[in-house]
């Protein structure tokens, strides 16, 4: 019967409760929406240099997992390295950060090919011309690019030489040396690739290069994916908790205002049901089964609405931010969603109990 | 008619606190009520009868005073106590009805029921009030859909579906023309008759207050 009450209650002022449950939902799209964004996109990232078919990674000192370093390290290093014991092949690349969340990669093309299989183009082909660049199929969808066409980055114009299929390395792909003659730094990179001749011989060779190479973070490529998790990352996490709480805050100022409205124009019902023998409990169960209900439907309206952003991105900006479905994440959001509710209900409830009967029942 | 004494008072008082000054809504009303009786509350705006009625429901508490109902002393009572003495001792009918809006006319009385721990069903002498009531086929139909004396009646369903010992009625056909009137102050007077109902009814209408079998006058805060 208490539920009867609940959903009439609801049913009776529909835009009052669906501008409550959206605004819920906007709270759990938000916090899944970023969590997507986080694991997504070091997903991709940790896929596209599981991609590169490489063993182990070596990147400039004083670098992090994350830190997009531009070319602090000397060529001569993939020859040092090459000559290492068991390193079958070594391939070194140069970075250069772009607007957002871009960047364009200079390499050895052979020499990557070599060790990593091969790009598979969707489109187009490899270089073919030192002005040539090759990007993947987001990057192509993202800016609307086909083969031949011409494109202004790091004030160089490029023709788009092939379209190739994500997952390999990076998103847009240059010459090496023409990337380190724009960037004024020729003979230097930003990482270097190893292939060891056996997987056998991976640790040894990665013991040998951290004690001859003291500084430098070497990681085997099993290693560096597995840093690439938002735990691992202390700014994301600290950036998630950040979203997490003005989430909590919304959802308690929404649901504040909503049932604090709810208690205001209800107040002659409240008093009818003290009347008839209504307990205090009873007043605040109904409106936490309220609450309740709007942070479940919330919670549902806004798991689904992350598809909706899921789908935007990917039709949008495919290759600057990649959103997952992170399904554990969902009671985690509903659990938020549902405590700033909670937390938002008090307040009124306690007004709501509070009320004077008789005054209540002459409330017009 | 037994004759032990259902809603006695003694030197009841009430003071309100209105600004800067003291307005005493009750000055020491004496009051006996017997079982099976329908008695009418008579007096002018002012005189103190509505807050007699909240204070025998209690829905207030008065300042000074005794009040018993069926030989229970109100005072003290905490606000638990007195939503529990709601829920068993008496039923109320207001002058606005009082019916939830978002409910239908068997939902206004099932949630009475819910509320007091029954079970959700109506008794066959539940069902033979619903029939004096003549509201049997208007109980799925929400307030909004019924007249002013259709909810007037279901409230009165209501107020009775738990079996009160009391039913206190405030005004209940001030907001009724005269045909809807008659016809609720008839069905109370038949309640009262027919299933020996207690009930006490707060008019300032002289031809209501002739429905009840006895008519008690207020002025100033007291009963004379």
């Amino acid at each position: 019967m208490i539920n009867k009450l609940v959903l009439s209650n609801l049913g009776h002022r529909p835009v009052r409760t669906i501008l409550s449950v959206l605004a819920i939902a906007v709270e759990v799209t938000m916090i899944l929406t970023l969590v997507g964004v986080s694991y997504g996109t070091l997903d991709a990232t940790a896929r596209r240099a599981r991609g590169v078919g490489a063993d182990i990674m070596i990147r400039p000192p004083g670098t992090s997992i994350l830190t997009l370093s531009t070319a602090p390290m000397s060529d001569q290093l993939v020859d040092f390295v090459r000559k290492q014991p068991h390193v079958a092949m070594a391939t070194g690349t140069a970075i250069q950060p772009l607007s957002g969340f871009d960047s364009i990669t200079g390499l050895d093309l052979d020499q990557f090919s070599k060790m990593s299989g091969g790009f598979h183009f969707l489109e187009g082909g490899p270089f073919e011309a030192d002005q040539d660049m090759i990007v993947d199929e987001y990057y192509a969808r993202e800016k609307n690019l086909h083969v031949g066409d011409k494109i202004q980055l790091i004030n160089h114009q490029w023709r788009v030489a092939g379209i190739y299929e994500s997952g390999k390395l990076a998103r847009i792909c240059v010459r090496l040396s023409v990337l380190q003659e724009l960037m004024t730094n020729q003979h230097h990179l930003s990482q270097i690739y190893v292939k060891a001749d056996s997987p056998d011989q991976i640790q040894g060779i990665l013991s040998e290069l951290r004690a001859k190479m003291p500084g430098y973070p070497i990681y085997t490529m099993e290693e560096f994916t597995s840093l690439l998790s938002i735990s691992s990352v202390g700014m994301l996490r600290d950036f998630i908790g950040v979203v997490i709480g003005v989430a909590v805050i919304v959802g308690f100022i929404v649901v504040f205002m909503a049932m604090y409205t709810a208690v205001l124009e209800r107040t002659r019902e409240i008093g009818i049901l003290k009347a008839v023998g209504a307990s205090s409990y009873f007043i605040l169960k109904l409106l936490l089964r309220e609450t309740l209900l709007l942070s479940v439907l919330g919670t549902v309206v806004g798991i689904l609405l992350t598809y909706a952003t899921q789908w935007l991105m990917q039709h949008a900006v495919p290759a600057s931010l990649t959103q997952e479905t992170v399904y554990w994440w969902w009671p985690i959001a509903g659990g938020i969603a549902i405590l700033g509710a909670l937390l938002g209900v008090v307040v009124p409830g306690i007004k709501a109990v509070k009320q004077d009967a008789t005054e209540a029942l002459s409330y017009e | 008619m037994n004759e032990t004494p259902m809603i006695e008072t003694r030197e009841l008082s009430k003071t309100y606190r209105a600004g800067d000054v003291d307005v005493h809504a009750l000055a020491g009303a004496n009051l006996e009520v017997l079982k099976g009786e329908f008695v009418s509350v008579v007096g002018a705006s002012g005189s103190g009868k509505s807050t007699l009625f909240n204070i025998l429901g209690t829905l207030t508490t008065p300042t000074s005073g005794t009040v018993r109902i069926d030989g229970r002393d109100l005072k003290d009572l905490s606000n638990a106590e007195r939503a529990e003495f709601r829920k068993t001792m008496v039923g109320f009918v207001f002058q606005k009805y009082n019916l939830l809006p978002t409910l239908s006319a068997e939902d206004n009385i099932r949630i009475v029921q819910y509320i007091a721990n029954r079970a959700l069903e109506f008794t066959p002498e539940f069902e033979g009030i619903l029939d004096i009531l003549g509201i049997r086929d208007r109980m799925k139909h929400k307030p909004r859909a019924l007249s002013g004396g259709q909810q007037q009646r279901v409230a009165i369903a209501r107020a009775l579906v738990n079996r009160p010992r009391i039913l206190l009625a405030d005004e209940p056909t001030g907001n009724l023309d005269s045909k809807n009137s008659a016809a609720v102050l008839g069905l109370l007077r038949d309640l009262n008759q027919r299933l020996g109902q207690t009930i006490l009814m707060i008019t300032h209408d002289q031809e209501a207050a002739s429905y009840a079998g006895r008519s008690i006058h207020m002025r100033d805060g007291k009963i004379v």
